[in-house]
């Protein structure tokens, strides 16, 4: 049999970044894994479809489509589509796909959604590749197609003892009709699929050689630097540029709109001068305070909405008469995104097209807003997404992509805008603060007869997610929901709405459970139980995957029987599809609350890269952690007060706690995985704190409660 | 503007900047540099880090006229073909996830370990706690420093 030995056979490849990578030898047996298309370039490959290219020479070229922000999505899409293609992993490559909407549906990062969408189309895709190779074969050597087998990349017809590898057949096989309703493997047949593949891109990162937006470099670009208003609700009375436009290096200054844009030779000399620009800003709109702010949300909360977002029964009647009404407010500030990688993003505006590359989320409404920023037809311009340096939503926003698109028509050049940390933070689209109220009515027994949820958010739309759990487990509940208008830009911040209402919830089941002197875990699965005997109104979750994760969960942190000096608080959310169960552990040292570890379950359904979706399930929970613990962005006359990691605190490592991931095991088609576990990690942390000091913290972040770190 | 000759990843360089330019966009847009990242410009979260005279250094916050003559290592010079420890570990552990600030954290790790070859949790702590991973791989990095321990050891 003649396999083709990718690792030895050089012929097979052109290496295309050996000039800038000083002559370095990269075999595929480093990462042991699939390998990037940009240190190896196929010869002569031949397209089978969108996803999928075949070169005579025996290699599989696997298109990934959606944006990478680090939730190695270029890895998993590819894996989908070698799976039932049938090849041999570790001899693939893979291509980062740009927008291109006639091929591809959804390239998104954004809404825990790639896996989800992508399950059925990626595997057909490399399901009717592997059949049209297996009809060449059957058509070449005059047998039924029924009568062959593949094996990593080889097509084999037993009875003969013939054997064809899919490079020999790929020519033939990109000719024949594109079969219709392939099959798709049974999951107990994956090779590929469940398997812990390291990330293509691994070697990249791990030498400096992998390009984000920021590294995009053209010849006869210009670097840019813009002045924003220093505030929101400010604009431009007058600029001088004098000063800035004689300094070194220094191309052209440009005032658009309400901003002025500094172009240069270097990063450097357009940041001194952008410091040399005199610009001289005024009150346009109202200017706004953190505490304006808490005035208006803490007003709204004392006030119901005309049109409930859910109402089941009479739940307000029920807390007359009630043996208990409990109450509590939980209050969540703005938040900054503060991706590793700060804004950036390069266009080159021409005459009657326009070329775009950096780091997009969302590059379909990145192009439409070059399209208006520039008047040019969206079909003229083109979006390649880099990998991205972080993301958490900031990206899904083409704010910044439409900016250096119209600097660049004006400029006349090609352009490359970079944010500083500083205007990354301050010249932001937020995480919308929010501010809610819990209200129970218990009864003789502890049993909530009626549930009140009041939210009032800015900018937020709809501040609550009104069919979360325990809607549907109760006769008697009421969802409200207020929205304020702010001038401060808000957007959608990793698992949305969800990311401080996860902690307002979790934390008022807590007080519940409390109250009524409940075990938290128990009062969820009768709660549950009831849901499923009773259910009413609209009932979004499923009974049977909640309630089994929840108790996954309890059973591997050993819930309720923490050993003397450790406190554990427990949290349950469905988000995304997807259902989590955690237990955060704590001890206190010097009165201050110690992570010790944290149990996560998860329920995903089936797993497609373990390694990678236990990496976003210990991202999301470390990251709500430390927003929880330290996270805010406060405005003072309309300005930010923080504006970098140095009043910004982000979360270290001492302060991220062991994380033990496990997966309820099922056949369900997958769901995401970047946003779910997020939302629950504040309410498990919390409850644990309020086990252990008797301290209940409502407001965000903790810090401000004299929680120093966790 | 002045000129200055440095030597980074044992190649001498000569470039004309200003003074004050920090080491990092030398680098990066003087040297086509771009593996130590900018991330705050104010040595607060370690994506910069390089190495000079062997000391982990954020090059974000340092002048070029500072540098002298002491040898610049950057994450592109750490080894010659990518095998060094910590980037065998840091595949090992399949540690990134952006990998945006990975750079910087895989030349703090290196300094760590030629100075502490078999550091304990809360050395490593200690010794990383300038690097910021925002999409918070800590445990992972964690992992990855006690796994390029022992194959130093080995």
């Amino acid at each position: 049999m003649k396999t083709p030995n990718i690792q030895f056979d050089r012929r097979s490849f052109i290496k295309v970044t050996a000039s800038v990578g000083g002559g370095m030898m990269v075999g595929l047996s480093w990462t042991a894994s699939a390998a990037d298309v940009d240190e190896y370039l196929p010869l002569d490959p031949i397209t089978f479809n969108a996803f999928v290219k075949i070169s005579p020479d025996g290699v599989i070229t696997l298109m990934s489509p959606n944006p990478e922000v680090g939730q190695n999505i270029k890895t998993a899409m590819p894996m989908l589509v070698a799976e039932e293609l049938d090849c041999d992993w570790n001899k693939v490559v893979v291509e980062q796909a740009g927008l291109d909407s006639n091929k591809y549906n959804r390239q998104v990062a954004g809404g825990s959604g790639s896996i989800p969408a992508s399950w059925k189309p990626l595997r057909t895709a490399g399901a009717t590749a592997r059949l049209m190779l297996i009809n060449a074969a059957a058509k070449r050597w005059n047998v039924k197609p029924e009568e062959c087998t593949t094996e990593s990349g080889v097509v084999l017809h037993k009875a003969s003892g013939k054997k064809a590898t899919y490079g020999e057949l790929a020519t033939e096989a990109a000719t024949m009709e594109v079969p219709k309703d392939v099959q798709l493997k049974a999951i107990k047949d994956f090779k590929i699929i469940g398997k812990s593949f390291k990330a293509v891109d691994n070697k990249k990162v791990f030498t400096g050689k992998q390009e984000f937006g920021l590294d995009f470099k053209r010849e006869g670009m210009l670097y840019g630097v813009v002045a924003r208003p220093p505030a929101f609700g400010m604009k431009i009375k007058s600029v001088n540029d004098t000063r800035a436009k004689s300094m070194s290096g220094i191309k052209q200054v440009i005032r658009f709109g309400n901003k002025v844009a500094v172009l240069g030779n270097s990063t450097w000399e357009v940041l001194k001068a952008r410091e040399r620009l005199s610009i001289e800003w005024e009150v346009d709109t109202k200017l706004e305070s953190t505490a304006d702010h808490d005035a208006k949300m803490q007003e709204l909360l004392g006030k119901p909405v005309e049109k409930p977002q859910r109402k089941d029964g009479d739940a307000l009647a029920k807390f007359e008469g009630a043996s208990k009404v409990i109450e509590a407010t939980y209050e969540g500030p703005f938040l900054p995104h503060a991706p590793m990688e700060p804004m950036n993003f390069f266009a080159h505006v021409k005459e009657d097209s326009a070329e775009l590359i950096g780091p997009t989320q969302n590059p379909a409404p990145a192009r439409k807003a070059a399209a208006q920023a520039t008047g040019l037809p969206e079909d003229k311009i083109s979006v390649m997404m880099t990998r991205m340096g972080g993301g958490f939503g900031r990206r899904l926003n083409s704010d910044f992509v439409a900016e250096v698109a119209e600097v660049s028509k004006l400029a006349k050049a090609p352009v490359k805008i970079i944010w500083t940390r500083e205007d990354d933070m301050t010249g932001g689209i937020y995480r919308p603060a929010c501010h809610y109220t819990y209200r129970a009515a218990l009864d003789a027994q502890g049993n909530i007869i009626g549930f009140h949820a009041r939210g009032a958010g800015l900018n937020v739309g709809n501040p609550l997610r009104e069919h979360n759990f325990p809607a549907g487990a109760l006769t008697d509940y009421l969802a409200e929901g207020h929205n304020h208008q702010s001038n401060v830009t808000t957007g959608p911040w990793r698992a949305p709405v969800h990311n401080f209402l996860g902690f307002a919830e979790q934390s008022f089941l807590d007080e519940i459970a409390v109250a009524s002197g409940k075990d938290p875990v128990q009062m969820r699965l009768d709660l549950l139980t009831q849901a499923e005997k009773a259910p009413v109104g609209d009932v979004r979750y499923k009974i049977d995957r909640f309630k089994s994760v929840i108790e996954l969960a309890a059973k591997k942190a050993n819930w309720g029987k923490a050993p003397a000096g450790v406190f554990q608080g427990f949290s349950a959310y469905f988000s995304f599809n997807t259902y989590v169960a955690q237990v955060v552990e704590i001890t206190l040292e010097a009165g201050q609350p110690k992570i010790k570890r944290v149990v996560c379950a998860v329920d995903c359904g089936v797993v497609v890269n373990p390694s990678h979706a236990k990496n976003q399930i210990e991202g999301g929970v470390v990251d709500g952690l430390g927003h929880a613990m330290y996270g805010q962005l406060t405005f003072k006359d309309g300005a930010p007060e923080q504006n970098n990691f140095d009043t910004y605190r982000i979360i270290r490592m001492a302060d991220a706690p062991p994380v033990e991931v496990h997966f309820v095991e099922n056949e369900l088609d997958p769901t995401g995985l970047g946003e779910p576990t997020l939302p629950p990690i504040a309410g498990a942390l919390g409850n644990a704190i309020f086990r252990a000091t008797g301290i209940r913290l409502r407001k965000q972040p903790f810090s401000l409660n004299g929680v120093k770190n966790a | 503007m002045a000129e200055f000759t440095l030597k980074v990843n044992g190649t001498k360089y000569k470039v004309e900047a200003a003074a004050d330019t920090p080491l990092l966009w030398i680098l990066r847009d003087h040297l086509g540099l771009t593996g130590s990242k900018y991330g705050c410009g104010i040595g607060q979260c370690g994506a910069c880090t390089v190495h000079l005279g062997g000391e982990a250094m954020r090059s974000c916050a340092l002048p070029i006229s500072a540098v002298g003559k002491a040898a610049v290592t950057t994450i592109e010079g750490l080894s010659k073909i990518g095998d060094h420890p910590v980037q065998q570990a840091w595949n090992e552990v399949d540690v990134p996830q952006c990998g945006y600030c990975q750079a910087g954290q895989i030349m703090s790790a290196a300094a760590l370990l030629k100075k502490n070859p078999a550091p304990s949790d809360a050395d490593i702590n200690s010794a990383m706690a300038g690097n910021i991973c925002r999409c918070g791989t800590y445990n992972r990095i964690k992992e990855a420093i006690h796994v390029a321990a022992k194959i130093v050891k080995s």
